[in-house]
């Protein structure tokens, strides 16, 4: 049986996305910005196997990213880095001041043998040159 | 050649005494520089050439073609967006302004999706501000709130907040008191000594809790007030009380939650609050170098920081009608140009599929995923290392970047005077 964790999703600057943000194909924003953290609890509660990502889901989307612990997260709190697999994540309502929520998200997760989609994959529905090659 | 007090062109904190050694017009050492600045002045892989989308590739193209095809697409639209603008120079943000004018397009700043909630904040309450550098010599509290400048802007403690040495905190970090108030343990948290850890979306009613312990009605109090205890908020109430000098700086904990904009209005009004007991500063910790320039330039151009639509003939301002993830988010929209931004990576997915639709320019020195969504492709110096230029601290002190190197690519400004002139010509020939 599949193990599903309720929790809330926070975005947020990390030194490593910082200083990879100017290189968005490179794979080190690739390392520093497609990974979810858990608190060790909620990391454990998911029965992770070797190999494994995690699969997040939101009410405006879902997404694969890797998964690692954090000793400074409480259980029922995940992080990802901003960036664009965490938007993934995020609504498209600003709260009629222009500012989508980026922070305190509803999310479901779950462990997954899916694997983490690279940038280009991960805007692969988007892209104008796939999007012309489809039509 | 060595260069001394070279300008960092990565956050609001400008830090202004980077050394940079450059042999041959190329950069060959940054020192002093956080990992952040320092990656930035180094330098990345570089779009090569300008490039026009053709049978969905995009086709290299010389800048005229390319100055061109933008112009034309801006004049087709009925309802341009300009976004970006906070990687780069007042200069080519003065630009962009008049060039938002002439096309009566929306302009739009990375601070709407950023502390564009503080910008609406500071406007209902009005900000009790300061320079960073009395934040270093005078401040003997200081408060991080949703916040982690260990993370986003690394040497902040060091040259301006708690660990820094000023006059009168000659002693650095043992000369103050550090609060973080945060949802989960920072790095910064790690140097307080107070931390007080807080669910997420509840800063607005911890904020209360504390104005109302201030003004001295905690007795009206829960003894848990959303998870926090109050005694927690006892102790911190008091130590802001006995500051000499406190001063608050407050992250995207506060403008990315619950709440947003009435947040930071209820922490300005805490500070409001703390000013009747002692001196106490408040500041929102700016992300990318010179998007509190952008706010100015847009104000003084404009009357208004940022989201401001020119489609009645005047500037407009209502974020929340007017700001870049709305009229995307609504499809509103119908050509986009992106200058020193990356909304493709950092908009909401839903919103970026309103990019996917429409014809997209991107004016920048390096290929992201915005360039996947791009129509036509401009690249650009670096502004801050390829180009000098002026920009404006988080605190609000305008500085003048250097130029380290010269550069084949053109800047930003001039770019934008070419797009300019071509959208000129062709309202003239019309």
């Amino acid at each position: 049986m599949v193990v599903l964790l309720k929790t809330i999703m926070i975005s947020g600057r990390t030194l490593g996305q910082g200083a990879t943000c100017e290189s968005k194909t490179s794979s080190e924003f690739f390392k520093a910005t497609s990974f979810c953290s858990l608190s060790e609890d909620d990391y454990n509660y998911l029965r992770i196997r070797e190999g494994e990502n995690v699969l997040v889901t939101a009410p405006s989307g879902q997404v694969v990213v890797s998964a690692q612990t954090d000793e400074g997260l409480p259980s029922g709190i995940i992080f990802i880095p901003m960036g664009p697999w965490a938007n993934v994540l995020v609504g498209p309502d600003t709260g009629g001041c222009g500012t989508p929520q980026y922070k305190g998200i509803e999310v479901e997760v779950e462990a997954t043998d899916m694997k983490v989609k690279d940038v280009r994959e991960l805007f692969a529905d988007l892209d104008k040159a796939e999007r012309k090659v489809r039509s | 050649m060595i260069i001394e007090d070279v300008l960092c062109p990565f956050c609001g904190c400008l830090c202004d005494d980077i050394k940079v050694e450059v042999e041959e017009n190329q950069i060959v050492s940054v020192k002093r520089a956080c990992r952040l600045g320092s990656s930035k002045i180094r330098g990345h892989e570089r779009i090569k050439a300008p490039m026009i989308r053709e049978d969905g590739k995009l086709v290299e193209t010389t800048y005229e073609e390319a100055y061109e095809k933008a112009a034309q697409l801006l004049l087709d639209a009925k309802r341009p967006l300009l976004y970006g603008w906070c990687s780069t120079v007042c200069e080519a943000q003065k630009k962009g302004v008049l060039l938002a004018e002439e096309l009566g397009a929306i302009i739009d700043s990375t601070a709407t999706v950023c502390h564009g909630p503080s910008i609406i904040g500071i406007e209902e309450k009005g900000l009790a501000g300061s320079t960073l550098g009395q934040v270093k010599n005078r401040a003997d509290l200081i408060v991080f709130w949703g916040s982690n400048p260990s993370e986003a802007h690394p040497r902040h403690a060091q040259r301006y907040s708690s660990n820094s040495q000023g006059k009168y905190t000659p002693k650095g970090r043992k000369n103050r008191k550090v609060i973080v108030v945060d949802v989960r343990k920072t790095r910064t948290a790690k140097n307080a000594d107070k931390f007080i850890q807080i669910k997420p979306g509840t800063d607005y009613e911890v904020i209360s809790a504390l104005r109302m312990i201030i003004a001295g009605k905690g007795d009206a109090l829960p003894e848990q007030i959303v998870g926090v205890s109050k005694a927690d908020l006892e102790e911190a109430a008091e130590m802001m009380k006995s500051a000499r000098f406190g001063s608050f700086h407050f992250g995207l904990g506060l403008t990315h939650t619950r709440g947003r904009y009435k947040n930071v209005d209820n922490a300005l009004s805490l500070i409001t609050d703390l000013n009747s007991h002692t001196k106490f500063v408040v500041m929102p910790m700016r992300g990318h170098y010179n998007v509190t320039g952008f706010g100015q330039v847009c104000a003084w151009e404009t009357g208004f920081p940022m989201s401001v639509d020119f489609s009645r003939g005047m500037p407009y301002f209502n974020p929340g009608e007017t700001a870049a993830c709305d009229v995307l988010g609504r499809r509103e929209t119908d050509a986009m140009l992106v200058v020193a931004g990356d909304p493709a990576s950092n908009f909401p997915k839903a919103v970026v599929e309103g990019m996917a639709d429409i014809p997209v320019i991107q004016v920048d020195p390096f290929e992201n995923p915005t360039t996947y969504l791009s129509d036509v492709v401009i690249p650009s110096a670096v502004a801050g290392v390829e180009v000098e230029g002026t920009a404006y601290r988080m605190d609000g002190l305008s500085l003048r970047m250097k130029k380290l190197v010269d550069s084949g690519y053109p800047s930003d400004e001039e770019i934008l005077e070419n797009i300019l002139e071509c959208v000129r010509r062709r309202q003239d020939d019309n």
